[in-house]
């Protein structure tokens, strides 16, 4: 019932939103654009800024994480939430965008001789081969529905895992150092250096900005409505004409793009990558932070990219006692995904079609 | 368009008149519905001893029959006869296991259900199976794209086809919304739409594939008499549009007034072909129906 009413309810942030002239809109949707590149600074807002702030760890380097986090939200939402595929080994797309980048850029990789790439130049290859990756998982894969689909992709991801650590092409353990970071400097120094995170979080934001912009068109078109025909009722779609299979395979090389995207910043970021920063669980935490934001609706996937990589950060360096909470924070983090969960089992913001706008409702109401 | 093929509607002697494929088929799949009824006598589409079976069960045995264009043509029997079975092989999810389908002289046999689709078969399903959390213009939209172009490429960049595609389906979707006479609920998602609404629903958005063939499975389940009375004026319409209309039904008083011509089957076997008066004079449909023997009737 609850459900019903939210579906229908015209309340709310976005309900009001809807009914405002289109520059309201614009300028609401550019103030918070502004608002979210000056968030570096909150900790000088006075009282509610040190609150926010992460303690354990340098807030800049937090957001950044966010940034990927959020990234790999939206990509999975486009699988999970449009198409309705469930891919538990979304964390395989971003191993490949990050060992991509690696291996044309990094001084370890037995390519440098012939490479040797700038991150800039080494960016695209990396995408396209994290498309590929996600052509050649979807291609025998997507006749497969529901949980089989699930356990296949599993599958995917460790496998990715497995080959990094046991290849000594990538090296295992003793991973990839020495990636370049993005290019541009200013003022004669580097703007992307080692000390200040704030850069790589606005590029980060930059291409969240890209990304939703981007995924917003796909979902108001013909591809945005195949794939919700798909994930509603599948053969029903296919009857109606869709093109199931196509779409599907669409959505897994989109998905795969914009999490090889997270992995492209992340290898520019951190500078280095080895096996061990591609773990199953990380495939697990992005979905659950995608349903527990509201599976199906960007702004749902952004704040669940958000708390996934916020929580644990923000816990960091926080003790009540001797108990260091950080230790705890797989446990506390588990907790409020459980809450959040009975209590809002639809997502913090669930997704709502959006009636349709239409300008001539009232002429088109009489019959016949 | 179509050629002249002017033969008289009341062209009797069906029963035995097993019409000959029309050596070129006409007229593809009707871009604009026309005003007056297209009586094309040609064959649209034919059934030629199909049999399909599951495992041991025979679902249809040898059955044979073919559709003309311009017809309302009624596929009746009592249940579990094949009605459905039939029907899904038409279009496409069932392969007979023997025989062969045509339609417009091609066969369909192996194809996939939107390729059948887009070559002017659309159908409608016994239990209303719509997207639910999509309006119900959205609804009438995922139809009427399966005719459209526009790629990814060109929906992410929101290229010149993405704007004329959407715009031109948008419209249509509205008309169509307004032939089935639901306009008004068309910013509504269509799970909140009653289930008479939801029924015309499902039309409209077979309808917006541009069928040149409409099957609609019991169409009529679970109305009453008045909204019944409505969907046959409905059929009516569509077909006045000059689309063919295949309809299965159970309820045999709305099949008799309704369709041109009528197949019964029974344990997966046609027992009767003909029009209405005909089939209802058959004694071995009274038997099917009224569980007789043959020559108590």
């Amino acid at each position: 019932m609850s459900e019903k009413a939210s579906f229908r309810s015209n309340g709310g942030v976005r309900g009001w939103l809807g009914r405002q002239p289109v520059w309201v809109r614009w300028l609401v949707i550019l103030v918070a654009a502004v608002a979210a590149y000056m968030l570096p600074y909150i900790g000088d807002v006075p009282v509610i800024g040190p609150q926010i702030v992460t303690e354990g760890i340098d807030w800049p380097s937090a957001l950044f994480n966010m940034s990927y986090y959020v990234l790999l939200a939206l990509g999975l939402n486009v699988v999970v939430g449009y198409a309705g595929l469930l891919d538990l080994g979304y964390v395989g797309f971003f191993a490949v965008g990050a060992y991509g980048t690696a291996l044309l850029t990094s001084p370890d990789s037995i390519l440098y001789e012939d490479t040797g790439w700038k991150w800039l130049m080494a960016v695209p290859a990396a995408l396209i081969l994290t498309m590929i990756a996600g052509v050649i998982l979807g291609w025998p894969t997507l006749r497969l529905r529901g949980d089989y689909l699930a356990i296949v992709t599993l599958g995917f991801a460790e496998i990715i895992r497995i080959v990094a650590t046991s290849t000594d092409v990538l090296r295992g353990d003793r991973g990839f150092a020495s990636i370049p970071h993005p290019p541009g400097s200013w003022g004669g120094e580097p703007i992307f250096g080692v000390t200040d995170a704030i850069p790589y979080f606005w590029l980060g934001l930059t291409v969240i900005i890209l990304v939703i912009l981007g995924v917003r068109n796909l979902d108001r078109s013909r591809v945005g409505r195949s794939w919700l025909a798909i994930r509603e009722d599948e053969e029903a779609a296919e009857v109606m004409g869709v093109r199931t299979f196509k779409y599907k395979l669409w959505a897994f090389a989109i998905g795969a793009f914009i999490g090889g995207l997270g992995g492209v910043l992340f290898a520019g970021e951190q500078s280095f990558i080895n096996s061990q920063t591609f773990v199953l669980q990380f495939s697990i935490l992005v979905l659950a932070g995608v349903v527990m934001g509201g599976s199906g609706n960007m702004a749902g996937a952004i704040l669940g990219g958000v708390l996934i990589s916020y929580i644990p950060d923000r816990l960091r360096g926080l003790s009540v006692g001797d108990t260091d909470l950080y230790e705890y924070r797989f446990a506390l983090f588990g907790a409020v995904i459980i809450i959040i969960m009975v209590l809002r089992p639809q997502g913090l913001i669930p997704s709502r079609r959006r009636a349709m706008e239409l300008k001539d409702r009232e002429k088109e109401v009489a019959p016949q | 368009m179509s050629e002249p093929h002017k033969e008289t509607p009341e062209e009797l002697d069906r029963e035995n008149a097993r019409p000959v494929a029309d050596p070129a088929p006409t007229g593809g799949p009707q871009a604009e519905p026309t005003p007056s009824p297209v009586r094309d006598e040609g064959v649209l589409l034919e059934v030629d001893h199909v049999t399909l079976r599951f495992g041991g069960v025979v679902a249809l045995n040898d059955v044979s029959f073919s559709l003309r264009k311009g017809e309302i043509f009624g596929l009746i029997g009592p249940n579990g006869a094949g009605k459905t079975t039939c029907f899904n092989a038409m279009t496409g999810v069932y392969r007979p296991t023997e025989g062969q389908i045509r339609f417009q002289g091609e066969s369909i046999v192996g194809k996939k259900k939107h390729q059948i689709t887009r070559g002017g078969i659309a159908r409608t399903f016994q239990n209303v199976r719509l997207f639910p959390e999509m309006t119900a213009l959205e609804n009438v939209m995922v139809g009427a794209d399966a005719h459209h172009k526009t790629s990814v490429i060109s929906a992410l960049f929101r290229l010149p086809r993405f704007w004329r595609e959407e715009k031109s389906g948008r419209a249509r979707s509205l008309e169509l919304l307004r032939f089935v006479g639901i306009a008004h609920r068309a910013g509504d998602v269509s799970r909140n739409l009653s289930y008479g609404e939801q029924r015309r629903l499902e039309i409209a958005r077979a309808l917006a594939t541009n069928p040149t063939l409409l099957c609609l499975d019991e169409p009529a389940a679970g109305f009453n008499p008045a909204e019944k009375e409505d969907l046959l004026q409905l059929i009516r319409k569509i077909r006045d549009t000059g689309v063919t209309v295949l309809l299965i039904e159970h309820d045999m008083r709305l099949v008799m007034g309704v369709t041109d011509r009528i197949v019964v089957l029974e344990f997966g076997k046609k027992i009767a072909e003909g029009t209405p008066a005909e089939v209802r004079d058959n004694p071995s449909v009274i038997a099917a129906y009224l569980g007789v023997p043959t020559d108590a009737a």
